[in-house]
């Protein structure tokens, strides 16, 4: 290792009033990697990076950015760092030119006006007024403020929460063209489809803490199998015929009526289904197969699924 | 794109004058804070200025008791154009003097018996002209003759009270919601974390909501001055100057108090309540509508130290009786004390995210 973490945590605890949103996490991120921090709502991501961008105080533990601390060199580290809240809510009956132009305003150095609005695409809304602007175009103008300041350290809180399949996709066209020019950038997401395609190393955060912490193909071995049948039948198939009758089943899960086997070999596996529905006298409602993505990971993890609201 | 950025980009501002921009431009682009800056007191005063415009008094309503003497007594009374007398059952006389109909009952007679309530200024008048014309009728001769010259005077009028009034009142309104309001929106929206995560100086915020209402207030006190004259002829007796610069102070005294009284709300509605409850009682204490001297004795150094009443006592004193600035300087230490120290509070409490 020759050049300091841009970031480097050690600890990090926050407590509120009753709660303990951040719970001992510790995290080295290297200059110049995309790091995704994948988490389900609430599990302490945003308490996190607003403690990174000085926003709020830690409770205890040891914080550096950028080789500084915040209590000493806040100005120093202000200057150097971007960011995008999850949802700011610019003034509505300003334009996206004048927006830019007021945040460019704080920084001693950084691109031109024009520059940041140009790398996400909002030129031509450049004389809008935000009121006028969908959501997506909002979250890229909110991109664009983080931009303007040339930041070595970009940090994008769930940069597409809320937003259309094509609004997040011509966003994650931008974040990916930011990881070619050496900046740092540390997102948090509960989208596990945006962590992986956009982050060399994925955080897995949980309840205020770090539950797993690798690259996707590392992160999804570590659960035993990276192909995932589903299996639906009726009558359902019990667990225990599955277990029984399917060999190399790494993990089984259920989501509603559909059963979720993780397995290494799926030439082995699959015929073996088909034979357990034709042995219980069952007819196969559904019978599909997929790469096994974060959200298994995350499921196998922590027992509970990312997406909450869908389980 | 890779093209070397100059190191100061042209056309750039400081960040303070940026700021001012913004907070002057989320103001201008606002139909509703246009709406109760301008229009709202040039409607405000011509609803007033119209209702209670000056003018010649109406007759005073007199009844007369039914009886044999009833219609003679009415047309000696009618004979006044000061008074308007007509013929009514004795109990509905009565039952009009109650209701304030009429401002005196006559039941006629060899001695005539007024009946007046006491409590109703009108009933003092309407005796004495009754008395008066009864008694010419009856033959009374005067030994002096009198020469009436009638004058109204700009500067006398309601409207030459109220449009001082009004300003005073536009100056703490959009104080408390041009400021506070504003404050607590860019709270609760973000805005105010996502600026102070920034390099921004935090003086530097506060300070541009005081140049913007600066220059707002520049732009209100004209317009208030031009379309009072234009419209109803309100001059300004003192210095054009010293008006201004007792505005000003008035305005920077609100924004003063509205940082503080917003320093700490997280949300909307607390920050409604919190203004209503800064603004309503010195709306109606202060005098903008009527003289604050009608309230009694023991609530008058209270009301004297309100930041609205030393506002209101300034821009009267100016535009009414052409007071200077120094005369007036109890007033301006009123008003800059509850701007300063609220704001140095405010400081010291703010709250940021």
């Amino acid at each position: 290792m020759t050049a300091p973490p841009a970031i480097s945590v050690h600890n990090l605890i926050k407590r509120f009033e009753d709660v303990v949103a951040v719970n001992g996490i510790s995290l080295d991120i290297a200059a110049g990697s995309c790091v995704g921090l994948l988490g389900p709502n609430g599990a302490g991501k945003t308490t996190t990076v607003e403690i990174l961008e000085g926003i709020q105080a830690p409770t205890s533990g040891e914080v550096r950015v950028l080789g500084h601390r915040w209590e000493t060199d806040a100005a120093a580290i202000r200057e150097r760092i971007g960011l995008a809240l999850q949802q700011t809510q610019f003034y509505d009956r300003l334009t996206v030119k004048e927006t830019v132009e007021l945040f460019r305003s704080f920084y001693p150095r950084g691109l031109s006006v024009e520059d940041a609005i140009r790398q996400v695409q909002l030129q031509e809304k450049a004389k809008t007024y935000v009121m006028k602007l969908s959501g997506g175009q909002k979250q890229r103008l909110a991109v664009a403020v983080a931009l303007v300041a040339d930041p070595e350290l970009l940090f994008l809180d769930e940069p597409t929460t809320g937003l259309d399949p094509q609004s997040r996709r011509s966003l994650w066209d931008v974040i990916d063209a930011l990881r070619g020019k050496g900046r740092t950038v540390l997102l948090t997401t509960h989208y596990m489809e945006e962590a992986a395609q956009l982050c060399d190393r994925i955080v897995i955060v949980d309840r205020g803490r770090v539950v797993a912490d690798g690259t996707v193909q590392e992160l999804i071995r570590s659960i035993g199998g990276e192909q995932c049948i589903e299996v639906a039948t009726s009558p359902a198939l019990t667990d225990d015929q599955l277990r029984a009758q399917v060999p190399g089943v790494a993990r089984l899960t259920r989501r509603g009526s559909v059963a979720a086997l993780t397995v290494q070999e799926l030439h082995v596996a699959v015929p073996a289904v088909v034979a357990a529905a034709q042995a219980a006298g069952a007819t196969l409602q559904q019978l599909s197969t997929r790469q096994s993505t974060l959200d298994d990971v995350f499921l196998a993890l922590t027992g509970h699924s990312l997406r909450e609201d869908e389980a | 794109m890779s093209a070397p950025l100059p190191a100061h980009p042209p056309r750039r501002l400081h960040p303070l004058w940026q700021l001012t921009l913004m907070r002057s431009r989320a103001l201008w682009r606002e139909p509703s804070v246009l709406f109760w800056t301008f229009l709202f007191p040039l409607l405000t005063s011509v609803a007033l200025g119209v209702a209670f415009r000056t003018q010649k008094l109406q007759a005073v309503e007199v009844a007369v008791a039914e009886g044999p003497a009833a219609q003679a007594t009415v047309e000696k009374l009618n004979r006044d154009p000061a008074l308007h007398a007509v013929v009514a059952p004795l109990a509905e006389a009565r039952e009009r003097l109650r209701r304030g109909k009429v401002a005196l009952v006559v039941v006629p007679g060899d001695g005539p018996e007024l009946v007046v309530d006491p409590t109703q200024p009108e009933g003092r008048t309407a005796r004495l002209l009754v008395h008066d014309a009864l008694e010419r009728a009856a033959g009374r001769t005067d030994t002096l003759t009198f020469r009436t010259a009638e004058v109204t005077q700009p500067g006398s009028r309601y409207i030459d009270f109220l449009i001082p009034g009004l300003l005073g009142m536009g100056m703490m309104m959009s104080g408390a919601w041009g400021v506070g309001w504003s404050i607590v929106d860019m709270r609760t929206s973000k805005l105010l974390k996502r600026l102070v995560a920034t390099p921004m100086k935090r003086s530097h915020f506060l300070l541009s909501f005081i140049f913007s209402r600066v220059i707002l207030t520049m732009l209100e006190v004209l317009f208030f001055i031009g379309y009072a004259r234009l419209l109803f002829g309100v001059r300004v007796f003192g210095s054009y100057l010293a008006f201004v610069a007792c505005a000003l102070v008035c305005s920077l005294s609100f924004a003063g108090l509205a940082i503080l009284v917003t320093s700490r709300a997280r949300n909307i509605q607390t920050a409604g309540g919190l203004m209503n409850l800064m603004t309503l009682p010195m709306m109606f204490l202060s005098g903008v509508f009527f003289s604050s001297t009608y309230f009694p004795e023991w609530t008058q150094p209270v009301i004297k130290a309100l930041p609205l009443t030393a506002a209101l006592d300034g821009l009267r004193g100016i535009m009414l009786d052409g007071a200077s600035l120094l005369s007036l300087g109890p007033q301006l230490l009123v008003m800059a004390l509850w701007g300063v120290i609220p704001f140095a509070l405010a400081l010291k409490i703010f709250r940021w995210s």
